[in-house]
């Protein structure tokens, strides 16, 4: 058995003729999208570009008016407990009545299932998570009293105590300091190199060949998404944002 | 009605019982509402009640509470999943949605009151009662009701404790774990609806948001947790109810439902005045305290250049030089005098080793992390 058989799995992330629209004008155009197994992906495209409208689309938040998502080969429904979100920070209250610690808690949910509660194996996770991303001593803080870039830590947290295959992460450095930036890019890589498959919406072009190994261009249209080395060049940066960039090649 | 009576009389102990359970448990789903942000959904689920009593009382021609109040829940169901599908499918905003709803059916539940008030049939008149409640019709039977559905809710509520509290704070992630969230919606909803009409007979379709928003928004000043906050929300709506009946049964013609209202709108002002972390006073406290620290510790650092500069750090200095610095008073230089980290001599100033020490250190801290 020399050659071993071609790999027959199916890849993390396959996205079909994907059509999605708020209400009349489409937001996502007919996309087909494959993420293999394994990437450490980012999606750039200017605000408005529909990148959380496509992360919430395979998570099945946001029902298409066409196309399909499979995630390794299956519906998403039938897949919850491989993937792990991320949302945007600011699409939650953090004025809501609770501290760190639960909120991290609440990534042990889904594999609990209805009703049962979370014991201590689970909080004993939710700990680990904690100290993974340097906010253990914070386990007890209102949630309100964290600093932007410690509430990101604690929505990370949080899906990291998911264990999941997929990650999906919406804008995760989003108004983060260097330190906190540097951090969960450690994260991110460590992950990947335990062989997960990460999505990560982008917005400082400047970084992504340093942070990924794998970039998506979207702009209502999937533009180009491949290996950075092949594509993430002027030419798809300007197709994608529409003025002439001149980022990629610098190093 | 003297207040001795209130403890003797079974009427008015059924009515206390009654508008008791019933403050709790508007307090307890009401937070609901306040967490949710749907403040407004109360309001326009009981305004959209109203057509409902009307309608079962033209069908039936019975003024029977039980029937009335069926006819209130359908309407009121009708209502609020109708406000749910308009934010669904339409660009209106989710208040746009439920100020179109509350008008639209409160204006046709008014007409059909109206229109009933002009039938030839004795039996009409009353029902407008409904309007602003009256609690002096409120039997045990009502209680046993109120007590049932109390009891119902808080099972729910106990069973589906985690769900609830997920689907509170991040809906969408509710979702992506594989929970059914409208499933979570409809439960919510149907107990807001549930709540609103029970209360409809004792305070009123007018009233009733307040009860249902008021101990929610006042417990929420007092702690930063979930199962408090509930918990407190029902023990401020009872509260509510036991003292708006208690003052209006001690003075004659003041009608319960607004009198629990403004108890429930009392506790609000106390909350937010007065709660520690949240309130406007204590935070209005802090605030000049923080400034007068503040102020004290620049004038600290401030001395603290002027004094290093100078071989003997204790060297008096003239308090005049301060003079042209922002920030310095005579108040807070005897303040830090108090505080032994400098001296006070005449017109002259010097530090002491502990000021200077404390000045050295006092910007060395680096903030909080990130
Ligand atoms: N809930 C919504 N209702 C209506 N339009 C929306 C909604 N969410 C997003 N949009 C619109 O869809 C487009 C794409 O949004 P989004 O996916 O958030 O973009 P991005 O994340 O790339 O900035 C934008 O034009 C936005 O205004
Ligand atoms: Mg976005």
């Amino acid at each position: 058995m020399n050659n071993p058989a071609p790999s027959t799995r199916p890849p993390a992330i396959q996205i079909d003729d994907l059509t999605v629209a708020y209400n009349y004008k489409p937001v996502l155009w007919d996309i087909d999208l494959t993420i293999p197994e394994g990437v450490l992906m980012a999606i750039v495209g200017p605000n408005g570009a529909g990148k959380s409208t496509l992360i919430k689309s395979i998570l099945g938040i946001i029902k298409p008016i066409a196309g399909s998502v499979q995630v390794f080969g299956k519906p998403y429904k039938k897949q919850v407990d491989k993937v792990a979100y991320v949302p945007q920070k600011g699409s939650v209250d953090w004025d809501f009545p609770t501290v760190a610690l639960d909120v991290v808690m609440m990534g042990t949910y889904g594999g609990l299932g209805w009703i049962k509660r979370p014991g201590q194996k689970e909080k004993k996770r939710a700990l680990e998570a904690l100290e993974k991303v340097g906010m253990l001593s914070f386990r007890d803080r209102q949630i309100s009293q964290l600093s932007g870039g410690q509430q990101q830590r604690i929505f990370l947290a949080r899906a990291l105590v998911q264990d999941a295959a997929i990650y999906l992460m919406d804008e995760p450095f989003q108004g983060v300091d260097a330190t906190t930036e540097r951090a969960i890019v450690n994260i991110l890589k460590e992950l990947r190199q335990s062989g997960k498959t990460l999505v990560v919406v982008h917005h400082d072009l400047q970084t992504v060949p340093e942070y990924f190994d794998w970039v998506t261009f979207l702009n209502v249209k999937s533009i180009a998404s491949g290996p950075i080395r092949d594509i993430f060049n002027d030419d798809n940066l300007t197709k994608t944002y529409g003025i002439n960039y001149k980022v990629a090649t610098k190093g | 009605m003297e207040l001795s009576d209130f403890f003797t009389n079974y009427t008015l102990r059924t009515i206390t019982l009654g508008t008791a359970i019933l403050g709790a448990i508007c307090g307890m789903l009401g937070s609901f509402a306040v967490l949710r942000k749907q403040s407004l959904l109360g309001d326009a689920i009981s305004h959209a009640a109203l057509p409902g009593i009307a309608l079962a009382f033209l069908f039936t021609g019975v003024k029977k509470q039980e029937i009335l109040l069926l006819g209130a829940l359908v309407s009121g169901l009708v209502g609020a999943f109708w406000i749910r599908s308009i934010v669904k499918h339409t660009r209106l905003k989710s208040d746009t949605a439920l100020g179109l709803i509350l008008s639209l059916f409160f204006g046709f539940g008014m007409l059909l009151l109206t229109y009933i008030q002009k039938l030839p049939n004795a039996n009409q008149a009353g029902l407008d009662k409904y309007l602003f409640g009256q609690a002096a019709t409120l039997v045990e039977s009502d209680v046993w009701l109120m007590a049932g559905a109390t009891g119902v809710s808080l099972l729910v509520l106990l069973l589906f404790w985690k769900e609830l509290k997920l689907l509170l704070f991040d809906a969408d992630y509710t979702q992506t774990l594989g929970f059914n969230t409208r499933f979570l919606d409809i439960l919510i909803t149907s107990f807001i609806v549930i709540a609103i009409v029970l209360g409809l007979q004792t305070v009123g379709v007018v009233l009733m948001s307040a009860m249902l928003l008021a101990p929610a928004a006042a417990a929420r000043q007092w702690t930063n947790k979930l199962s408090t906050m509930i918990f407190l929300a029902s023990v401020f709506g009872a509260l509510a109810g036991v003292f708006g009946t208690a003052i209006s049964a001690s003075y004659d013609n003041l009608s319960t439902g607004p009198v629990i209202v403004l108890v429930a709108a009392v506790i609000v002002l106390v909350s937010f005045v007065f709660s520690p972390e949240r309130g406007l006073l204590f935070r209005e406290i802090r605030f000049r305290r923080n400034r007068k620290d503040l102020n004290r510790k620049k004038t600290l650092t401030f001395m603290y250049h002027i004094a290093s500069d100078h071989a003997d750090i204790s060297h008096p200095h003239a308090i005049r030089i301060l003079n042209n610095f922002q920030g310095y008073t005579r108040k807070t230089l005897n303040q830090l005098a108090e505080r032994e980290l400098i001296r006070i001599e005449g017109d002259q100033w010097a530090m002491t080793p502990k000021g200077y020490e404390e000045a050295a250190t006092l910007y060395d801290q680096t903030p909080d992390p990130v």
